[in-house]
């Protein structure tokens, strides 16, 4: 066991939670003010289901001995994390309860990336039991195929088998651009076509009710992407110091590409699009960053930034109400950043391998094409499914009444902004409205 | 007595205000409101997509005042609140039946 490394993956670990929190800023101020805390709730909810279904079978199905073929590990092997605890279980050079909680993070992001799709009309009840469904059928196998590295002994020889895209296949997804961006952003398009429009959509201008807030989820993803990619280095290493600096370098780059063209295409650069294109460069730079060096990385966020700005206005085309950009940012960002490690890869970084820019030949590409198809494909299909089974059994989508009055009041019985407070307090108004509501209980008991 | 309601435009309120005040008018009302009159809304770009802004941001400015100060007030109001572009608004006039002060119980032309 190495502390220092340990130290960087316990700290790591907590920066991957707050992203998810973040995460609820940056998609509770792009919704309208009726709907804030249910789009919040939406990312909160993602924690606590998928928090426990990880320790409980998660780790295991992820990480866990495979079952054959790279597509599933045994979900049952470390049930509760059952044979963790002990000083000899290590991974790497961490003690394996640390790297549970640290891939735990993983998995709650990537559900709640998923709920921006189905802003303002979704159930919190039945969107808890997709994220848990989700998280059982879709995301634990993508983690295992593209996450869990064969296990070697001494002499090179695999003990451990590990996922398919991580060895066969040979894919580079150092931190998830394929498990965590196209696997949320597949499954997004999915339920933005199970769930449907919004009402007045897309007729009705349905602006961010609050930019701040917008701005302060993207600073804490930023600040918590630092352990998402530099974590992933398993280590305090090289690695994490390289993965750091292009996680800051191709965001950057992302956000200015996607505020050049806003201000080529709508007239303005705007709050919003310079939140979206740091997410954007987020996004792209997360399988990327051990592959490209920083020169690298800011061609590959400058390109993803300006290809997400575009693609947002695909869902006016097509006429999929995604709310939030979970497909124009996440699915095409992380395609985007998978695929330009084919082009951009740099035998200088720490993965060691040439792209096609590099003399590397198209070998890279087409390993990189393969796993983020492999994923959109799998992630869009079941998703598809697990959206309608929850459609058809518990109901999944708010009734027009109580989306067009606001789902917050509908769902949580809370509104985020109580402006009518300069009315209620007013003179004479001294008894306790529950007291009130009680002996008018009373009464009518008495005479029945 | 009348009531006069004018819906300007918002940055000419101040102008609307100074002009309300030499004329001698001593109090008004004054509310953010939204709507639109024969020029429409308008349209505007934002993030790729083309939106119809229907109903355009205005001030309601109210004021109460004697049947014999209408014309000097109604002139007073246009011409400060007047840019010559369309969406500059409409004033109009109401017969009010009666006015109390509040504080004081006085009715009629004294509470104005």
């Amino acid at each position: 066991m190495d502390t220092g490394d340990t130290a960087w993956l316990l700290t790591s670990s907590a920066l991957v939670l707050l992203m998810t929190p973040g995460l609820a800023f940056f998609y509770g101020g792009m919704v309208r003010s009726k709907s804030v805390l249910n789009m919040m709730m939406m990312s909160l909810g993602a924690i606590g289901v998928v928090g426990v279904l990880w320790v409980l079978v998660g780790y295991s199905a992820a990480f866990g001995t495979d079952v054959g073929a790279g597509l599933l590990g045994k979900p049952f092997e470390f049930f509760g994390l059952d044979g963790l605890l002990g000083k000899d279980a290590l991974t790497g050079t961490i003690p394996t309860t640390v790297f549970v909680a640290f891939q735990a993070m993983f998995a709650i992001i990537t559900v709640a990336l998923i709920s921006g799709a189905v802003a303002d009309r979704a159930r919190f009840g039945p969107w808890l039991l997709f994220a848990g469904l989700w998280s059982l059928v879709v995301y634990f196998p993508v983690a295992h195929w593209v996450f869990d590295f064969d296990g070697k002994d001494a002499a090179g020889n695999v003990v451990d088998p590990g996922g398919w895209i991580a060895n066969e296949l040979s894919a580079i997804d150092f931190a998830g651009g394929t498990a965590v961006h196209i696997n949320a952003g597949a499954a997004g398009l999915a339920l933005a076509i199970v769930l449907g429009r919004r009402v007045g959509w897309p007729k009705d201008r349905m602006k961010p009710h609050n930019l701040p807030l917008v701005v302060l989820g993207a600073g804490l993803l930023w600040f918590g992407w630092f352990g998402f990619n530099a974590g992933s280095a398993v280590g305090a290493n090289t690695t994490a110091g390289v993965t750091f600096v292009n996680t800051l370098v191709a965001t950057s780059a992302a956000m200015l590409a996607w505020l050049a063209v806003e201000r080529v295409r709508d007239g303005n650069a705007t709050t919003l699009g310079a939140a979206s294109g740091i997410v954007a460069g987020l996004v792209a730079i997360t399988p990327a960053c051990s592959a490209v060096t920083p020169l690298g990385a800011i061609a590959v966020g400058a390109i993803t930034g300006a290809l997400c700005a575009l693609a947002v206005s695909l869902k006016y085309r097509f006429g999929f109400d995604d709310s939030l950009d979970v497909v124009g940012v996440h699915l095409v960002g992380g395609l985007s950043g998978t695929v330009l490690i084919g082009f951009f890869a740099s035998d200088t970084a720490p993965a060691a391998v040439n792209g096609l820019f590099y003399g590397g030949g198209v070998d890279q590409l087409w390993r990189q094409a393969v796993g983020a198809v492999a994923v959109l494909g799998y992630s869009f299909v079941l998703s598809l499914v697990l959206g309608y089974l929850v459609k058809f059994t518990v109901g999944f989508r708010a009734d027009e009444e109580a989306e067009i009055a606001g789902i917050d009041e509908a769902e949580h019985a809370e509104t985020a902004y109580e402006f009518g407070g300069g009315l209620s307090g007013s003179r004479g108004n001294t008894k306790p409205n529950v007291a009130a509501g009680a002996s008018a209980v009373l009464e009518g008991s008495t005479k029945s | 007595m009348k009531l006069v309601t004018a819906i300007i435009k918002p940055f000419t309120l101040d102008d609307v205000k100074t002009s309300l005040e030499q004329l001698g008018v001593l109090g008004m009302t004054v509310s953010e409101v939204q709507g639109y009159g024969r020029q429409k809304g308008h349209t505007e770009v934002y993030r790729g997509a083309e939106y119809a802004v229907d109903f355009l941001p205005k001030l309601r400015v109210e004021v109460l005042i004697d049947d014999a100060a209408v014309d000097k007030v109604l002139d007073a109001i246009v011409e400060a609140a007047r840019t010559g572009k369309i969406g500059d608004g409409k004033v109009w006039v109401t017969p009010v039946e009666a006015v109390v002060r509040v504080r004081t119980g006085e009715r009629g032309s004294d509470a104005l």
